[in-house]
């Protein structure tokens, strides 16, 4: 797929919490085609202690109202400053970048997609594609506590939500991987992006229960785009760019001890 | 409308700007974004006589101004650039030079034997300076003797323009450029990366999986500067400059220390397209002084 590198305009930011707010992007010019699972790569102005791009996964993209939503988490002095843009704002953004998820075969399978903190991101907008093209989808959402847990509604237009909270503030208590669906279902596909002990659990469970299973990386990069080398995984086929042959992988083809 | 033509040794240049090897892939990488060949040249990722799966991953940490990388030279090795690599980017109409590395004077030289039948490479650049190799890269690099003696190894072997790329992990760099030079480099560019190291403080524990890396950016470029002015004056061969070039000015500065053409490396990742505003910077920079060719600023300090 072309990339772009596009000066976007903020029409929106919707700050969901102290830690998470929501970029509204939209552009003059019609959006690329973009897949779920893809990220861009996103250039941080005014900061003296960010150099680099930050990439981050595409939240949601409505062709209609030709808007690109963000979800960014505060980290450091970079998503701080992507956190307090306002609306009227241009932002350099480089996209799409990567792979995407992949679309079952068999139009009835069963499908989750579980996502624990930030994670959630990308499953969104898989959810809204793969509701488009016919499926029934699951999402499995956990967090820390219910103000982590961000716009439930929003995944709710597409799917069935399940939910689990650490404190047990929403959903059920404790971490995602314990959730009763896992045990209630049997689900032929699972995507899942989130912190890597939880992707790792819900990798095993996918091999125990014979599932079909997709994994978002979020490893460090510097370019986005397969020249620096910097973000690699080490897979059956050696070191791959997580920007370019990712950031979704297959489990089988990762070196993961599960 | 200045010429912005430009000669190192043989080989010829439209214009002085090039892109550094290992922050530009073989340029299709870059090509969705503007049109590659208006670039001086393209210096592709170090390549090796074998495959190499380069450094574990984190390689890389950000930091002021700059970043480290610990790579590793992971490149899939000559034969693969020979073979799958080399027919897609021969026709690109600016000059494609390969950067060779090595863990032995043996292995320099039987990379850059098979890169001498290549008609569409006209140089090759003898990387005796990466800091994220256990064996050869910078080892080679840092002392007189064993410098000279890599680079006498493949210029036996290389006849096209070889060039040699500098490490700026040293006490004098002069000396090595004057080292390099009485064994028949045709020209040097500098600086590599300089060594240096990040801490996660929470985790007590190094940032990279090699605790030290490379430091790029603009953080280096005084020191790239300096040391590009310091070798321009101890050598007759062209320097090429490099180190945390951000625009056109940073560019001009590198040319006015005494630079014949310049490289980009970092600034890639974070403009994909800085290379062409680059070469427009100059270009815009020679009407407004009235110079008439771009030869006329390199070493045209006035000190």
């Amino acid at each position: 797929m072309k990339k772009f590198i596009l000066d976007l305009v903020l029409k929106e930011n919707r700050t969901l919490s102290n830690q998470y707010a929501l970029l509204v992007l939209t552009s003059p010019e019609k959006l690329p085609e973009i897949l779920p699972g893809q990220f861009a790569e996103v250039r941080v102005d005014g900061s003296s202690t960010t150099f680099l791009r930050r990439p981050i996964s595409i939240h949601y993209v409505d062709y209609e109202l030709n808007e690109l939503w963000l979800l960014i988490q505060v980290i450091g002095d970079g998503t701080k400053r992507l956190a307090e843009l306002k609306a009227g704002d241009a932002v350099n953004i480089i996209l799409p970048l990567g792979n995407s998820f992949s679309e079952p075969t068999n139009k009835n399978a069963k499908l989750l997609l579980v996502g624990g903190g930030c994670g959630v991101a990308p499953l969104l907008f898989l959810g809204s594609y793969l509701k488009n093209k016919g499926f029934e989808v699951n999402f499995l959402l956990g967090a820390r506590s219910k103000t982590d847990i961000l716009q439930i509604s929003e995944y709710e237009r597409f799917g069935n939500v399940y939910t689990s909270t650490e404190d047990g503030t929403l959903g059920e208590q404790g971490f995602v991987t314990r959730n009763s669906v896992l045990k209630a279902s049997n689900f032929d596909y699972i995507y899942t992006c989130g912190p890597t002990p939880m992707m790792k659990v819900i990798a095993a469970y996918a091999t125990k229960t014979k599932a079909n299973c997709e994994v978002s990386l979020e490893n460090t990069m510097a370019c986005g785009i397969g020249a620096c080398l910097c973000c690699v995984t080490d897979t059956i086929d050696g070191h791959v760019c997580v920007c370019t042959e990712g950031p979704v992988f297959n489990i089988t083809k990762l070196k993961w001890q599960i | 409308m200045a010429n912005l033509n430009i000669k190192i040794g043989k080989l010829q240049l439209k214009n002085p700007v090039m892109t550094a090897s290992g922050t530009f892939g073989y340029g299709r990488e870059y090509s969705d974004f503007m049109d590659i060949s208006r670039i001086g040249g393209i210096f592709v990722k170090g390549t090796t006589i074998r495959e190499r799966q380069g450094n574990a991953y984190p390689r890389m940490a950000e930091t002021p101004s700059g970043m480290l990388n610990a790579v590793g030279l992971q490149n899939k090795g000559v034969d693969y650039f020979i073979n799958h690599i080399y027919p897609t980017i021969k026709n690109l109409d600016t000059n494609i030079i390969v950067n060779v590395s090595g863990s032995t004077v043996e292995e320099y030289v039987e990379t850059a034997e098979k890169l001498n039948s290549l008609e569409k490479i006209p140089a090759i650049e003898l990387n005796i300076s990466c800091p994220n190799v256990k064996e050869g890269g910078m080892a080679f690099g840092t002392s007189c003797l064993s410098a000279a003696q890599v680079v006498g190894a493949v210029r036996r072997a290389y006849k096209n323009e070889l060039i040699v790329k500098l490490s700026p992990n040293v006490t004098d760099i002069s000396e090595i450029a004057l080292a390099v030079e009485a064994e028949g480099a045709d020209s040097v560019s500098l600086i590599n990366t300089l060594l240096g190291m990040a801490i996660n403080a929470e985790k007590r524990k190094p940032i990279l999986s090699t605790i030290t890396g490379g430091l790029s950016g603009p953080a280096v470029k005084p020191i790239a500067l300096r040391m590009v002015w310091q070798v321009a004056k101890a050598v007759k061969i062209p320097v090429i400059g490099l180190g945390g070039i951000m625009n056109a000015a940073d560019a001009i500065e590198f040319m006015l220390a005494g630079a014949s053409a310049i490289q980009i490396g970092t600034a890639n990742f974070i403009d994909p397209t800085v290379s062409i505003k680059v070469i427009d910077g100059i270009n815009d920079y020679l009407d407004r002084h009235g110079f008439q060719s771009v030869t006329d600023i390199i070493g045209a300090l006035e000190e």
